[in-house]
């Protein structure tokens, strides 16, 4: 299955934009995803891009109101990273949550946005905290809000010659929460069936904006911006929460395929929501 | 592609096509067969091995990724002569049956010991949370590797 393949290991960044530019080489980082199609032999590729041992893609720093984190950025290194455990607790929820250990020690941040699967769990996070790609080829650096990279079921606005370089999240403040809840048929090693991340300002029980990103229910990890729309700037009362568990149901476009069906997804989806609603009502006191 | 690394300890070379998996330049290559294939989807652990330090599944990692890694594989648990207080527990706990899954648990709950050389229940069962048995229900792993640590 690998007998006729070769492999580019560069070092740097610029080596790997070279070859990138006048090869269609497959990027591989930490091969979770990867190398599961090739082992299965449904990967067309013979010529690879092994950008593990890239230092530049590597790194998790504090860069005052957001956090720049490397696209090399393991789940275990999200874990264990004290900025990302005080500045972005749903990204290390939701890297508990990827496989387990053996996954956890291979699969990167980075892996996860361009494998571009509905599933991915660090994507809903990535939507609902507004993150900013850093995209980089020969041609230069652009940035790019990650609520537009994907394009259509696992299509990205990734071109043949770019790499994504970091991902950059804006820090958790202090009035603000976050939530992540993955659904699941086990805790380890499952694909999600529904996935869903928050982050709303809420001030006493009046959410003042909230922004919900759900995987697992639609072509892409999607944003549920008719939904968000409906909650901003109300206060949360035992009516607004059937609401909002109605509003997102529809909203959601799920599938019915081996891991669930679209009836439990938009269902489950719902009362996800209503879950963090009235985890909010009842964290600041207000009762239901 | 001519790959060195360090497996248990000594140093070794191969000589492979850099795609291919670390799984198989162990067992054909190196010979080194306590390491298993399961399900080869990252799915079972049961080719788990230690690289720098942290379990992986070696079906899931090219062969190219591992040059000057330092690795270890069930086969360099055993000190001279003597096995790992691991596998030590395994045996009087009755931790194996059919012994596919065990070098993977006890390449996991290694992994694990070396960073958490007290580890709770819980932390023992996310540690092998990646590593499926189907023979003994996990209870008598667990035993074992919470008997190792306690007496290791």
């Amino acid at each position: 299955m690998s007998g006729n393949s070769t492999a580019h290991s560069p070092r740097s960044l610029d080596e790997a934009y070279e070859i990138l530019s006048h090869t269609a080489a497959k990027v591989i980082a930490g091969g979770t995803d990867l190398m599961v199609l090739m082992n299965a032999r449904q990967l067309d590729a013979e010529e690879f891009l092994d950008i593990w041992r890239i230092d530049e893609l590597r790194g998790i720093a504090d860069e005052g109101d957001a956090l720049r984190i490397g696209a090399l950025a393991t789940y275990t290194d999200l874990i264990r990273s004290p900025i990302i455990q005080k500045y972005a607790p749903a990204l290390v929820a939701a890297s508990r949550m990827v496989g387990a250990v053996q996954i956890q020690n291979r699969g990167t941040l980075g892996g996860n946005i361009v494998n571009a699967s509905p599933a991915g769990d660090s994507l809903p996070v990535l939507a609902a905290y507004d993150a900013e790609l850093e995209i980089g080829s020969r041609r230069g650096l652009r940035r790019l809000d990650f609520n537009q990279f994907y394009t259509g079921y696992r299509r990205t606005a990734l071109e043949a010659d770019e790499l994504v370089v970091s991902v950059r999240v804006p820090k958790l403040k202090a009035d603000e929460r976050d939530f992540f809840c993955k659904v699941g048929t086990r805790r380890a090693q499952a694909i999600s069936k529904t996935v869903m991340a928050v982050k709303a300002k809420t001030e006493n029980e009046i959410l003042e904006w909230i922004r919900v990103g759900v995987g697992s229910v639609a072509p892409t990890v999607v944003r549920a911006y008719k939904t968000e729309s409906l909650l901003a700037g109300r206060a949360i009362t035992a009516d607004l929460v059937e609401q909002a568990r109605q509003s997102i149901s529809l909203e959601v476009s799920p599938i019915t395929d081996l891991r669930s069906t679209e009836h439990y997804r938009r269902r489950v989806t719902g009362n996800v929501l209503a879950r963090f609603l009235r985890e909010v009502i009842d964290s600041d006191g207000a009762g239901i | 592609m001519k790959i060195e690394f360090e497996i248990n300890n000594t140093r070794r070379e191969v000589d492979s096509p850099p795609m291919r998996r670390l799984l198989d330049v162990l067992r054909e290559d190196l010979r080194l067969t306590g390491t298993k294939e399961g399900c080869g989807e990252g799915e079972c652990g049961a080719c788990s091995v230690i690289v720098n330090g942290e379990v992986i599944n070696s079906c899931l990692v090219p062969v190219c990724q591992t040059a000057g890694a330092s690795i270890t594989t069930v086969e360099g648990l055993a000190k001279d002569g003597r096995l790992d207080p691991l596998q030590q527990a395994f045996l009087e706990c009755g931790g194996a049956q059919c012994g596919i899954c065990t070098p993977g648990m006890l390449i996991a709950a290694r992994a694990l010991l070396d960073i958490n050389s007290q580890p709770t229940r819980d932390e023992i069962k996310e540690a092998i949370a990646g590593n499926l048995c189907r023979c003994t229900g996990y209870v008598k792993i667990i035993d074992a590797i919470e008997k190792a640590a306690l007496d290791p």
